[in-house]
């Protein structure tokens, strides 16, 4: 029995479907990331999973009990808002203990605890500040600790690090991930960044137009994404259009050009149009006419650890991420060969499927 | 630029206001503060080579005058008081409606402040008056005419009713400035939907209700049209009292010293008030 779940939960603004059929499980201490574009409906998923926003249909149940109409102040989740929502007027003690204060626990016992959670989050030295006197990272890290004070069973956060800068959002990638392995909090998070979602979560949702169209875990996600889609929104891949010559149980021989592949990937019946994704740093640059194709540079990026290249093939354009060894880059308009081992091919259904 | 000229610019980007403000407002009260030291000869008028505290002393000691402020003073915090309880909750209440709702009932708070106060003041006194539609709803429910018009009553509806888009604005302002996310947070910390009101949202908008009451407070305490007009000619207020003083009288002197001491206890009374209200708020709201 799944901790979190998710059964057919629909969401109509109006006449429009914000979230449909949506079917999730998550099991106890896991960290699931609802990752998409803006729209996608992750937040509103969040919304309704927090009760703030009435579900259409289906259930929503939380160890074994149906939550699915219950208030929000009566559900006891943890949530993070994206932008904090922390109390003003409190500082930054007061908003950690407001929580406990509302569960009407003892001072003594909430003092304790305050401070227990401000030093989780390394705010110790803080506690007696106003929240407009501490830096973004700071204001995270209170907001993280006003959640997690009140020993929520699930935590939810909305785009938690996004109002961070770059730097300060990888470090607290790390931090939240830390965090939740020492509490042990089940937590679904909403992101449309797809680094953080990959680097920090134990399963990703992938959303697209309402629908969750993939849930797996992240290297899954990257390797074998299900969708056009998302093999381009996690991550960048080459796509090629392709057609199937003959598909067995054990792998598919698709033509792409007067290119002849196997691939591993079955189920696609023959003469059938088909995509071919390849990521760009699994293509290898080797000496002309030594690869699967040729082809000639075309533009070249230095990005400081890699190059990026695009490279004209007879097969269609090629974006090529190779590692900055230390040697000397091809320049533009250079012969190159193209390589790539077969296990990294995916082949994807040409049309997406409706929805 | 030359540093002479530099340190001229502001003067002259100011100039035009501060000659204004100077010519208009500096100049005028100084000459009111001068008269009211002068010397009143009922024959001849005010004298102005003459000096004496005599007007003063009279505001002071004669029970008319205390009794006159001392209304003033009540009337004008009962309608900031009224104006708090009705227009926070009214402003809270517009910021939550969804348009077209909220722009069409924002415009219909703020309509009045498009009639001439003279022409509103005329409108209760229609309405409160022994015939008007006030008393012939409470005959329909069986409660006797009431004298409501030419009494505190009538002064401080028709008060509350031009005061609160000055409330309002205000608290409607911080509540803009309100991040969406906090109520919710609040909820989900098991706060209920009243408690997060007290202790989340209100004292938030305390800045807007402190600077609403100011202006309303201030404006109440020197309001001329409406007691002048919903008062009768019984019941006085400062600022009628003023105008008395300067046209019926005929007594310039007393009229300034009048308008001089409402001027000064008005502010007196905004600057304590501020001062304990703000002082609790400032640290936390900056």
């Amino acid at each position: 029995m799944s901790f979190l779940r998710l059964t057919d939960v629909t969401k109509f603004y109006g006449t429009t479907r914000a979230v449909s059929a949506m079917n999730l499980a998550v099991e106890k201490g896991e960290f699931v990331s609802l990752l998409g574009p803006s729209g996608c409906g992750k937040t509103t998923t969040l919304q309704m999973i927090a009760g703030f926003e009435a579900v259409s249909s289906g259930r929503i149940e939380l160890a074994g009990k149906d939550i699915t109409h219950a208030k929000a102040n009566t559900r006891g989740l943890g949530i993070v808002f994206q932008t904090y929502a922390l109390f003003p007027h409190m500082t930054v003690a007061d908003n950690v203990s407001f929580g406990l204060e509302m569960r009407k626990m003892p001072k003594a016992e909430r003092t304790e605890r305050v401070k227990q959670a401000l030093a989780l989050v390394h705010l110790d030295q803080h506690a007696a500040r106003y929240p407009r006197e501490l830096s973004g990272g700071q204001r995270q890290r209170v907001a993280l600790a006003r959640a997690l004070v009140i020993e929520p069973p699930v935590l939810l956060l909305d785009e938690p690090l996004s109002n961070l800068d770059a730097k300060l959002r990888e470090e607290m990638q790390f931090e939240l991930r830390q965090i939740q392995r020492k509490v042990g909090t089940t937590t679904v998070m909403v992101t449309h960044d797809q680094s953080e979602a990959m680097s920090i979560s134990d399963r990703v949702v992938v959303m697209e137009g309402g629908c969750a169209t993939q849930i797996d875990h992240p290297q899954r996600v990257y390797e074998h994404p299900s969708t056009r889609f998302i093999s381009t929104f996690v991550g960048k891949a080459n796509l090629l259009d392709c057609r199937v010559s003959t598909s067995d149980a054990t792998r598919t021989c698709v033509k792409v050009g007067a290119l002849s592949l196997d691939v591993d990937d079955t189920g696609f019946s023959a003469d059938a149009a088909a995509l071919l994704s390849v990521r760009p740093e699994k293509l290898q640059l080797v000496a002309p006419g030594r690869g699967r194709v040729d082809g000639e540079v075309v533009e070249r990026f230095f990005l400081g650890s890699q190059w990026l290249y695009r490279v004209a093939t007879p097969v269609g354009d090629l974006t090529v991420l190779s590692p900055n060894d230390g040697r000397d880059a091809l320049e533009e308009g250079a012969r190159t060969g193209i390589d790539w081992p077969a296990h990294c091919m995916r082949l994807l259904p040409a049309e997406e499927m409706a929805q | 630029m030359s540093g002479a000229s530099r340190t001229a610019t502001p003067w002259w980007l100011s100039g035009p206001a501060l000659l204004l403000f100077t010519a208009l407002l500096v100049v005028p009260l100084l000459l009111t503060a001068v008269l009211s030291f002068n010397v009143y000869d009922p024959a001849t008028g005010p004298k102005s080579g003459e000096f004496t505290l005599a007007h003063y002393a009279l505001v002071f000691s004669d029970s008319y005058y205390l009794g006159i402020f001392w209304r003033t003073f009540w009337v004008s915090a009962l309608v900031t008081l009224i104006c708090v309880l009705i227009g926070a909750p009214e402003a809270y209440v517009l910021s939550r409606m969804r348009n077209p709702w909220r722009s069409v009932l924002l415009l219909v708070v703020l309509a009045p402040l498009l009639v001439s106060v003279v022409v509103r003041a005329f409108g209760w006194s229609m309405l409160l008056g022994p015939e008007g539609a006030v008393n012939g709803l409470l005959q329909l429910l069986g409660i006797g005419p009431v004298k409501i018009l030419y009494t505190n009553a009538a002064v401080v509806i028709a008060l509350v009713h031009v005061m609160l888009p000055f409330m309002v604005i205000p608290v409607w302002t911080s509540l803009q400035k309100l991040d969406p996310g906090v109520e919710n947070a609040a909820l989900s910390l098991n706060a209920t939907p009243f408690t997060t009101l007290r202790r989340i949202v209100l004292p938030q908008v305390m800045p807007g209700i402190l600077s609403g009451s100011l202006i309303v407070f201030g404006l109440a305490a020197s309001s001329f049209a409406i007691p002048g007009l919903l008062g009768g000619r019984r019941l006085k207020m400062v600022a009628t009292i003023v105008y008395d003083e300067y046209l019926s009288e005929l007594n310039w002197p007393l009229g300034a010293a009048v308008a001089l001491v409402l001027l000064v206890a008005n502010l007196v009374v905004m600057l304590s008030y501020n001062r304990l209200v703000e002082g609790r708020y400032k640290k936390a709201l900056g």
